[in-house]
């Protein structure tokens, strides 16, 4: 009899739960999962009218977040901008007591110039992607432990293709994984599914840098045995995946306890710019 | 105060609960932690849907909790429907909670919120693991949702101060 009782009751707060609107709803709980539900089935469409709608939808919510959040943003910058000028006012104190031998620095320039020359003859760098792209800033800088992405101000509007190389200045920082009507997603270099070609000078060992979720270092994976790869040695993209252009610096070696990591030359946390290449 | 100020005070404190949801969704609020080679996220959402659905589901509709959940997949790049899903899910244990209980206090909740968030994590990586395929380290999400799970006090007391604002404004209201 009590059994029953509670299963009743149990049957009751069900039907209360899941399908009663309650005071000034619209929608019951039960029709809401089953749209969630729905809506999540359709992930499957990667083309048509479906996918279309997903892109105006995405760049809808990137462009509202990106207003919503400059207030935020500019205090991080104002942030950034003091501890910058705090930097720069010790550097140059510094600076003062350093007697810069000049002459000896425009040999080394000379040096590093002829080097990036013979380097870059090295490596067969191509210019497909050179002189194309876009300076575009950052709508949305996400960092959770399954993603470290950004999502750019560029879209297919802008001829922007899935597998593009990003810049920051000079340094590579990642490639394009998924492009929206007016928008895209960066997936950076330091995320855990990121993997790209790269070669090690000045020895051209080829090997793959792999993201491990920090933002200063990066793993190697696939490096030969016996290499002779040291401390400072320049990390480039090798363009062996045939999307990313070759010879783009990522960083310099660096090793801790014995293990060798990339350590990047883009700082991720001061990132507001970036350059997108696109092929026309 | 003028009315108009009054009025557009009245309406923010009554919508606190709502704005703060969104604000965590839209400008992806929740805080992801390294700690010693694991990485972990904070889920802030989890809280504020598991604790308005339990005490007020007055003050946060279901509608917007989808909407929410739609905003954060977009957000995050998740698939999108997957935290609409979480955060239904969630809402209907809160309310299946606040049904069937007679007591009401800060340690009965903070276990509720624990089964809670294993039932809506496990559904989470079911999901995203068995049907989209998307590499997720296992231990970063249990440690993120035991993290979520010990903040929860803190957030309660918040979200009890920010309760007693709405009803003290809601009050000034009727004896108007």
């Amino acid at each position: 009899m009590s059994r029953e009782m509670g299963r009743d009751d149990l049957v009751i707060s069900a039907r209360s739960i899941f399908l009663n609107k309650g005071n000034r709803r619209k929608f019951s709980l039960l029709t809401l999962i089953i749209v969630s539900i729905i809506i999540l089935s359709l992930e499957y469409f990667k083309t048509g009218p479906i996918n279309q709608f997903r892109s105006v939808t995405k760049d809808a919510v990137f462009k509202t977040s990106y207003f919503i959040s400059l207030p935020f943003l500019s205090l991080k910058n104002a942030y950034y901008g003091v501890s910058n000028l705090l930097k720069v006012h010790e550097e140059n104190k510094q600076l003062k007591i350093i007697d810069l031998n000049i002459e000896e620095l425009k040999f080394e320039n000379q040096f590093l110039k002829e080097e990036n020359i013979r380097l870059n003859a090295l490596i067969e760098e191509k210019t497909l992607f050179s002189d194309n792209y876009h300076l575009t800033n950052i709508l949305l800088d996400q960092k959770s432990p399954f993603l470290r992405s950004i999502v750019i101000n560029k879209g297919f509007k802008h001829d922007i293709k899935i597998g593009s190389a990003v810049r920051n200045g000079s340094y590579f920082i990642g490639k394009v994984v998924g492009v929206n009507y007016l928008t895209s997603r960066v997936l950076l270099i330091s995320d855990l599914n990121s993997k790209i070609p790269v070669i090690i000078e000045p020895n051209g060992i080829s090997a793959i840098v792999s993201g491990n979720g920090s933002k200063f270092i990066g793993d190697i994976e696939y490096l030969p045995e016996k290499n002779q790869i040291e401390e400072g040695h320049i990390v480039y993209t090798s363009g062996a995946d045939g999307i990313i252009s070759s010879g783009i610096p990522i960083g310099k070696i660096t090793i801790i306890n014995s293990e060798k990591f990339v350590k990047f030359f883009a700082d991720f946390d001061q990132i507001k710019y970036v350059k997108v290449y696109f092929k026309k | 105060m003028s009315l108009f100020a009054n009025r557009i005070y009245s309406r923010t404190i009554t919508s606190l609960p709502t704005l703060i949801l969104f604000l965590v969704v839209i400008l992806g609020l929740n805080i992801s932690i390294i700690y010693e080679n694991y990485d972990f996220i904070i889920n802030f959402s989890y809280i504020i849907v598991f604790f308005w659905s339990l005490k007020k589901p007055e003050h946060l509709g279901y509608g917007l909790i989808f909407l929410a959940g739609i905003i954060n997949d977009i957000v995050q790049s998740l698939p999108i429907g997957i935290s609409s899903l979480d955060y239904l899910l969630l809402s209907a244990i809160g309310a299946f909670i606040r049904n069937r209980s007679i007591i009401y206090n800060l340690f009965y909740d903070w276990i509720s919120f624990f089964i809670a968030i294993l039932i809506v994590g496990s559904v989470n990586y079911i999901v995203l693991v068995t049907i989209f395929k998307i590499p997720i380290v296992y231990e970063s999400l249990i440690l993120g949702l035991f993290v979520t799970f010990l903040i929860y006090p803190l957030f309660f007391k918040i979200f009890v101060w920010i309760d007693n604002l709405v009803r003290v404004n809601q009050n000034d209201k009727k004896n108007r």
